[in-house]
């Protein structure tokens, strides 16, 4: 691991050396809620100014960039005797990830080992993950963020660089090449004995701002023993099926695939939409046999794929604890909450 | 209306079913949608052979086998005119949301008749009745929803009913597809929506321009109406705001219905 250095009124020049041949999405500002908190989403940048690096996190993750909600699969063009299907993997260019949290970083690797690592790689997912490069960045854990007890509140790999703001300086962690050969832009120096210093009091102040957490001892084992506990009920009371909890997730892929036929008969689409668990027909099958009728059977899945599938399938939770699916509940079903309630622990 | 050649469809030449419009008590506003594309017209065209439309054309024939019929039922020659469609047509469709669920017209239910005749007539009344949806009347083969109705969702169901592909509606609600639009949610803005409890299918027509949803499409499938009448509290609207959302296109009467009669009984218990 190579480690640097810079002066802050680097960043900016770090930023221009890579925003002049390359196209960046990062955090903006994009509106103010009712009690004048700014909203945040990822978005594609022009300039400096417009990057907000120190925003708490974004309503929605930053899936559109690997896992739009609506895609095209492929396009087909008819003819009296004949049809041609074109395959698009719809990324045109390269781009670059500025400023993502280590929750988002730890969810595209997540994603990896489901997408690129199984047997049937997803295409679609691979040529943008490929295509992608990224620039990580420190954060403030807010209320809602549970990272920690996730295991995810640090990013070891998936990222080309991660900045810390160290105070006078910023420190930078570098992973790959490009990412070396970007920061030849600007000034950088090795760290001496007083930068670790630093940048050791900043990760223990970020360890104790945590207040949300989930405890996941034996996690599996409780979920499999409470599977018909009253608390699915309760909270299934609550849910209201609209399925925000999974958009705003940066890990969830669910989705559905729709064939439509132009009205002029002389094309077709197979698009995919992004889909929720929560959803009413989501385990509906051919003939209209519901398997998942009930709303708390439908959410009590949900949890069951991230905290217990998941888990057995690749020894690790499908959840970062980046706390969007919670903030985007209207019925303020968080999974801190949901977890202690299963443990028969108050929150 | 003949538009000329038949369609064929990966070389199979397709049936061209006879369709006819028919309008009640609305607004035409649905039929109009369909009218308001002139680069996908003629396709639409090529694809059913339309007999009647009193908005688009002159000739009117009484052989068809698809009627969309857009409007709600007010007086009993209507009801009379409808079954008389009924009897004609092998499939009947309820376009848009007075078809559907009433409409904008049912908010009249609320009120006696009397009064209603008297406001909207004065002196000169006419014959009216409680506001029925088309399903009241006679037997509905397909609804389609909205206010109005959205013309993308009409074609692509008009060109699946000439592919024969099946004809299915989004079961969940307006926010799955406002999340996928990356909406800010009206809820973070300080506004009401009936986004949560509304059946999908329109894109989510409103919140795309910041407006919060009125619930024209009628509930989604296992829609949670008690729950988002409590998060509408939470929020701070009052039980005015939400019921005035619900009752709004009549496709939430039975819950405007018991919210309504909780209301007035608080009411007189607190007066
Ligand atoms: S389940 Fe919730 S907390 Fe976990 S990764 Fe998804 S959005 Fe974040
Ligand atoms: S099953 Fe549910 S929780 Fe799991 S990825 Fe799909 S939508 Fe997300
Ligand atoms: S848990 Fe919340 S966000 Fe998810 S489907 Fe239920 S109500 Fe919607
Ligand atoms: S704006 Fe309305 S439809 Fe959109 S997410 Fe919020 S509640 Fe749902
Ligand atoms: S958002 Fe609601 S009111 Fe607006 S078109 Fe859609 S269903 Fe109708």
């Amino acid at each position: 691991m190579i480690f640097r250095v810079f002066a802050r009124e680097e960043l900016k020049k770090l930023f221009d050396a890579m925003a002049s041949k390359n196209k960046i999405v990062g955090p903006v500002e994009i509106a103010r809620d009712h009690n004048g908190k700014p909203l945040f989403a990822f978005n594609e940048v022009n300039s400096f100014n417009d990057i907000k690096l120190d925003y708490t996190t974004t309503k929605l993750s930053a899936k559109k960039y690997f896992l739009p909600y609506k895609e095209d699969l492929a396009a087909f063009r008819m003819d009296e005797n004949d049809w041609q299907k074109k395959v698009d993997y719809n990324i045109s260019e390269p781009f670059i990830f500025f400023g993502l949290h280590a929750c988002d970083i730890n969810a595209l690797n997540k994603l990896d080992k489901v997408l690129m690592g199984s047997v049937y790689p997803m295409p679609y997912y691979a040529a943008k993950r490929k295509n992608m490069f990224i620039v990580g960045i420190d954060c403030t854990p807010q209320p809602y963020c549970f990272c920690r007890s996730m295991g995810a509140d640090t990013a070891l790999h998936g990222f080309d660089m991660f900045i810390t703001d160290i105070g006078e300086k910023y420190f930078v962690e570098i992973l790959s090449d490009t990412a070396f050969n970007f920061l030849k832009n600007i000034r950088t120096a090795e760290p001496i004995e007083a930068d670790h210093i630093h940048y050791m009091k900043v990760a223990s102040e970020k360890n104790k701002k945590f207040t949300a957490h989930v405890d996941t001892t034996d996690l599996t084992k409780i979920l499999d023993m409470e599977f018909q506990s009253d608390v699915w009920k309760q909270w299934g009371e609550k849910c209201l099926a609209c399925g925000s909890c999974s958009k705003a997730c940066p890990t969830c892929y669910c989705y559905g695939v729709e064939e439509t036929v132009d009205i002029n008969l002389r094309g077709a689409k197979k698009t995919k939409k992004l889909y929720s668990c929560n959803l009413i027909d989501f385990a509906e099958v051919a003939g209209g046999h519901n398997f998942r009728p009930e709303r708390h059977v439908r959410l009590k899945y949900r949890y069951y794929h991230k905290h217990r599938g998941f888990v057995e399938a690749y020894e690790e939770s499908l959840c970062v604890g980046c706390g969007r699916c919670g903030e985007a509940c209207l019925a303020n079903i968080t999974v801190p909450e949901v977890i202690a309630s299963v443990r028969g622990e108050e929150n | 209306m003949d538009a000329g050649l038949v369609r064929t469809y990966l070389g199979v030449p397709l049936y061209r079913p006879k369709v006819a419009f028919f309008e009640f008590s609305s607004c035409e506003g649905c039929q109009l949608q369909l009218l308001n594309n002139e680069s996908s017209l003629l396709d639409f065209l090529a694809l059913v052979d339309v007999v009647n439309f009193r908005e688009a054309m002159k000739e009117k024939a009484d052989d068809y086998e698809i009627a969309f019929v857009e409007g709600s039922i007010t007086r009993s020659d209507e009801a009379e005119r409808l079954k008389d469609i009924r009897s004609k047509a092998k499939v009947l469709v309820a376009l848009g949301s007075c078809a559907c669920f009433g409409g904008v017209n049912q908010l009249k239910n609320r009120f006696s008749l009397d009064w209603v005749k008297k406001e909207v007539y004065g002196n000169s009344p006419v014959e009216t009745e409680p506001v029925r949806p088309l399903g009241d009347v006679v037997r509905v083969d397909l609804k389609i929803f909205g206010c109005p109705v959205k013309k993308e969702e009409v074609e692509k169901i008009v060109t699946n009913i000439a592919v024969g592909k099946a004809v299915a509606h989004p079961k969940y609600p307006v926010c799955t597809e406002c999340k996928a639009n990356e909406n800010i949610c009206l809820f973070d803005l300080g506004e009401p929506c009936l986004g949560p409890i509304t059946r999908g299918g329109c894109d989510s027509w409103c919140p795309n321009s910041r407006f919060g949803c009125w619930g024209c499409r009628g509930p989604a499938e296992d829609a949670n109406v008690e729950q988002l009448k409590k998060i509408m509290k939470e929020y701070g609207f009052s039980e005015d705001t939400i019921l005035d959302r619900l009752e709004c296109f009549g496709g939430f009467s039975a819950f405007a219905d018991t919210l309504r009669k909780s209301g007035e009984k608080n009411k007189g218990t607190s007066a």
